[in-house]
């Protein structure tokens, strides 16, 4: 037990033994995690404390590091997948189809239309859902606990409509090279369809519960501030550094998967505190459910999902059993038989909380020679101690939640 | 008007000579090699720059060659972005592998701060300068590095899988 | 309420007559704990979502008397291991389980938990059973919510049957010692 309290010599202790306030009351240390209720994930903070107020912050993460970057060098391409799901858990389809798209950047591979669209709406499903569960749990932070309960139904309605796309409901393994793995079944549309109509009348009510509530706003305006500049200096992405006045989103910047084919807004707040990043994300969940209503207005005939690469699209099994080419193709692409160019690719996607970069050195053969995810949850955490310098330990706990730090992108 | 990308390379030329080379544009993303000595120097010149005006560091990260010679068996590739322009950058610097060591960036971006240290956790290339540099993902107790190459993936300790049964080796490749 | 499908939960085996009933104190003991389990969620990264849905509205684990999430090692019965253990987090999870008062059971919940998964790498630890008991694995990456309430009902199951004598049993005292837990 004893190896966890703080060593005699850690700077900390002589702080406290150097301050004298004119009380006489001392200062104390609290160890908020790893295993605190409070925190949402397994991050540890050795807190200096001068009675509710934190002076000073010291990190420590990597309690789950689980080495995706080095399983990464020893599977092949179609098998890297999976380690993308349980990266930010919490909007798994984006990192899934992140990750295909930089292999499709790398292999020349030109997706068709409605498979693009289908992305889209599969992202925006998954930025919902990744936004949903922040903003609920910020009340439940806040102590209201009917917001979560009330709009975590939802969150269960789309883990249907992800089943019906391909079988699983959080950690999805979606989509192939150039694609979808099968092309979406009408119960999808239809569970789509019902979920747009009943999704917004939800969420107007979650949004009316918070937007104006006195004590929400008490907790949280001016609570965890921080500059636009600051936020770009410590390398913010996505909804954080949206909330503090920058409107960069990569859908916009570097449009990928057609975005540029839909109309939509990157809200922006104006101060970065806490009130603001529920805002911009509330804001977001709205412009999604709009570019989801679009994608499927838009949507081209027919039932195109896949892009026709024969050797890189495992063909369908019962192709394998009867026709010799598509056996050669699946036996070549099983064993990893097609050669890649060797290339350095950097490919960005805008992931639920901000820019999800994959970083991919490849050497001609079946495994990555390295490839590295720009995590935006673990560059932005570094802001953390800094941001809750100065405030009370309750709000320590609203602007964490507020952040949205996923211990599975934060730790890889 | 954009930001062209041959504007950046005469620019960095004309600035610092033969430190920066291997101009190259791969896919979407323009790219060059900077000697390790001046990696500190060039990411100022390249963020303060009125026209350039790289203000974004959006990537850190380190990569081991074990078969180079010995001058180059590390990389570390920096991504800079300019938000004005939408310009994206990459900047390789190659550096020795027996004293794999590299001025710090710590100090012109604040982000750097950690993709610095998870470096150094994974390859055990020093950054000198940095304020804080201890392994941050892996436990403080660990003597190797575990992303280079020889490092094998598999906890070498491991009882619970005996590969007889699963066709494995206790190599991996 | 009238038109809700609700079952009680069945008297143990005994004797009744008029204004006594008899029984085994096994039995009543076992009974009381098995629909009272406080559940101590060690979440740490995917199934942790999953619990979430198992403890939201839909799937609602109140339903079998884990309504109270208890935080607190000290006041918990069932520690829910749900997700990933790194070696770095291994001493962390077992100082709480050295903190749980008796009787304590455990749920390794997904593939980490059980036998560290998909991730067979030098930094996480290959299974929680390598440093604290095990009564019942749920597989599944992640296991769906359904699992999970299942995974709790056979761990009611285990506390039904269990004897009250069991903690203090040579045999229990030798698998805490096998394990090098005081």
């Amino acid at each position: 037990m004893s190896e966890l309290l703080l060593p005699p010599e850690h700077r900390y202790a002589k702080i406290i033994q150097e301050r004298h306030n004119e009380d006489g009351s001392e200062l104390s240390i609290l160890n908020l995690g790893p295993t605190h209720p409070a925190t949402h994930g397994i991050f540890q903070n050795i807190l200096l404390m001068d009675g509710e107020k934190i002076l000073e912050a010291e990190p420590t993460i990597g309690y789950i590091h689980r080495a995706f970057e080095k399983i990464a060098e020893n599977r092949p391409f179609y098998q890297i997948t999976p380690l993308t799901d349980r990266m930010n858990y919490c909007s798994s389809p984006i990192n899934n189809m992140g990750w295909w798209m930089t292999l499709e950047k790398l292999l020349g591979v030109e997706v068709p239309k409605r498979a693009q669209y289908l992305r889209v709406i599969v992202m925006e499903l998954a930025r919902i859902t990744d936004h949903l569960i922040c903003n609920s749990i910020l009340g439940v932070d806040t102590g209201a606990y009917t917001g979560f309960l009330y709009v975590f139904q939802f969150r269960e309605k789309v883990y249907e409509i992800y089943e019906e796309i391909c079988g699983a409901r959080l950690t999805t393994n979606m989509g192939r090279i150039g694609g979808f793995e099968r092309d979406w079944s009408p119960k999808a549309f239809e569970l789509l369809n019902t979920f747009l109509i009943d999704f917004p009348i939800a969420w107007k009510e979650f949004e009316n519960l918070f937007e104006r509530n006195r004590i929400f706003i008490d907790r949280t305006v001016n609570v965890g501030a921080i500059t636009a500049e600051k936020a770009m200096a410590y390398g913010f992405t996505g909804p954080n550094l949206r909330a503090a006045g920058v409107d960069y989103d990569v859908r916009v910047a570097q449009p990928y998967s057609s975005y540029e084919d839909f109309d939509f807004i990157v809200p922006v707040g104006k101060s970065g505190d806490t009130y603001d990043r529920f805002c911009v994300r509330n804001a977001e969940v709205w412009e999604s459910i709009s570019i989801i209503k679009q994608a499927l207005a838009k949507m081209p005939e027919g039932n195109e999902f896949h892009a026709d690469v024969p050797e890189y699209y495992l063909p369908p099994k019962e192709d394998v059993y009867h026709n010799m080419e598509s056996l050669i193709y699946h036996f070549k692409i099983v064993m990893g038989e097609i050669p890649v160019p060797v290339a350095e690719i950097y490919h960005p996607v805008e992931g639920g909380n901000g820019e999800l970069g994959f970083y991919l050195v490849t050497d001609g053969s079946r495994t990555p020679y390295r490839l590295h995810f720009r995590r935006p949850c673990f560059i932005y955490y570094q802001a953390y101690p800094e941001m809750i310098k100065g405030a009370l330990l309750s709000d320590a706990i609203v602007i964490l939640s507020s952040l949205n730090v996923i211990a599975g992108e934060l730790d890889a | 008007m954009a930001l062209e990308t041959i504007e950046i390379q005469e620019k960095l030329v004309a600035t610092f000579g033969s430190a920066v080379f291997q101009f190259d544009q791969e896919k979407d993303i323009f790219s060059f090699e900077v000697d390790a000595d001046k990696i500190t120097a060039v990411i100022l010149f390249l963020k303060n720059d009125p026209t350039l005006r790289f203000h974004f560091l959006t990537d850190l990260c380190g990569i081991h060659y074990p078969d180079n010679e010995e001058e180059r068996q590390f990389a570390v590739v920096y991504h800079l972005h300019n938000w004005y322009e939408n310009k994206r950058i990459k900047i390789k610097s190659f550096i020795n592998g027996a004293k794999p060591e590299i001025k710090t960036i710590s100090n012109i971006f604040l982000s750097s701060n950690w993709m610095e240290r998870e470096t150094w956790d994974f390859f055990g290339i020093n950054f000198i300068g940095h304020p804080q540099l201890k392994r941050i993902l892996n436990m403080d107790e660990m003597i190797s590095h575990p992303m280079r190459k020889e490092f094998p993936m598999e906890d070498s300790g491991r009882t619970d899988k005996d590969d007889r049964f699963f066709g494995r080796t206790t190599i991996n490749s | 309420m009238s038109n809700s499908n609700i079952e009680m939960v069945a008297p143990p085996e005994g004797v009744s007559g008029e204004g006594f009933f008899a029984t085994k104190l096994n039995d009543v003991v076992g009974l009381a704990r098995a629909n009272s389990l406080w559940p101590l969620p060690f979440a740490t990264s995917c199934c942790g979502i999953e619990f979430m849905a198992t403890m939201a509205s839909h799937y609602d684990l109140a339903r079998f008397g884990s309504e109270r999430v208890s935080f607190s090692p000290r006041q918990a019965d069932m520690l829910m291991v749900m997700g990933t253990i790194s070696k770095k987090m291994a001493p962390i999870l077992r100082q709480v389980y050295e903190q749980m008062s008796e009787p304590r059971w455990v749920i390794a919940v997904g593939a980490c938990a059980c036998s560290g998964g998909i991730f067979d790498t030098y930094s996480v630890l290959q299974g929680i059973d390598k440093v604290i008991p095990v009564d019942v694995y749920v597989p599944g990456c992640p296991p769906r919510p359904e699992q999970i309430v299942d995974g709790v009902m056979k761990l009611q199951e285990i506390v039904k049957s269990e004897s009250v004598r069991r903690r203090s049993s040579p045999e229990y005292q030798e698998l805490l010692a096998s394990y090098n837990i005081k």
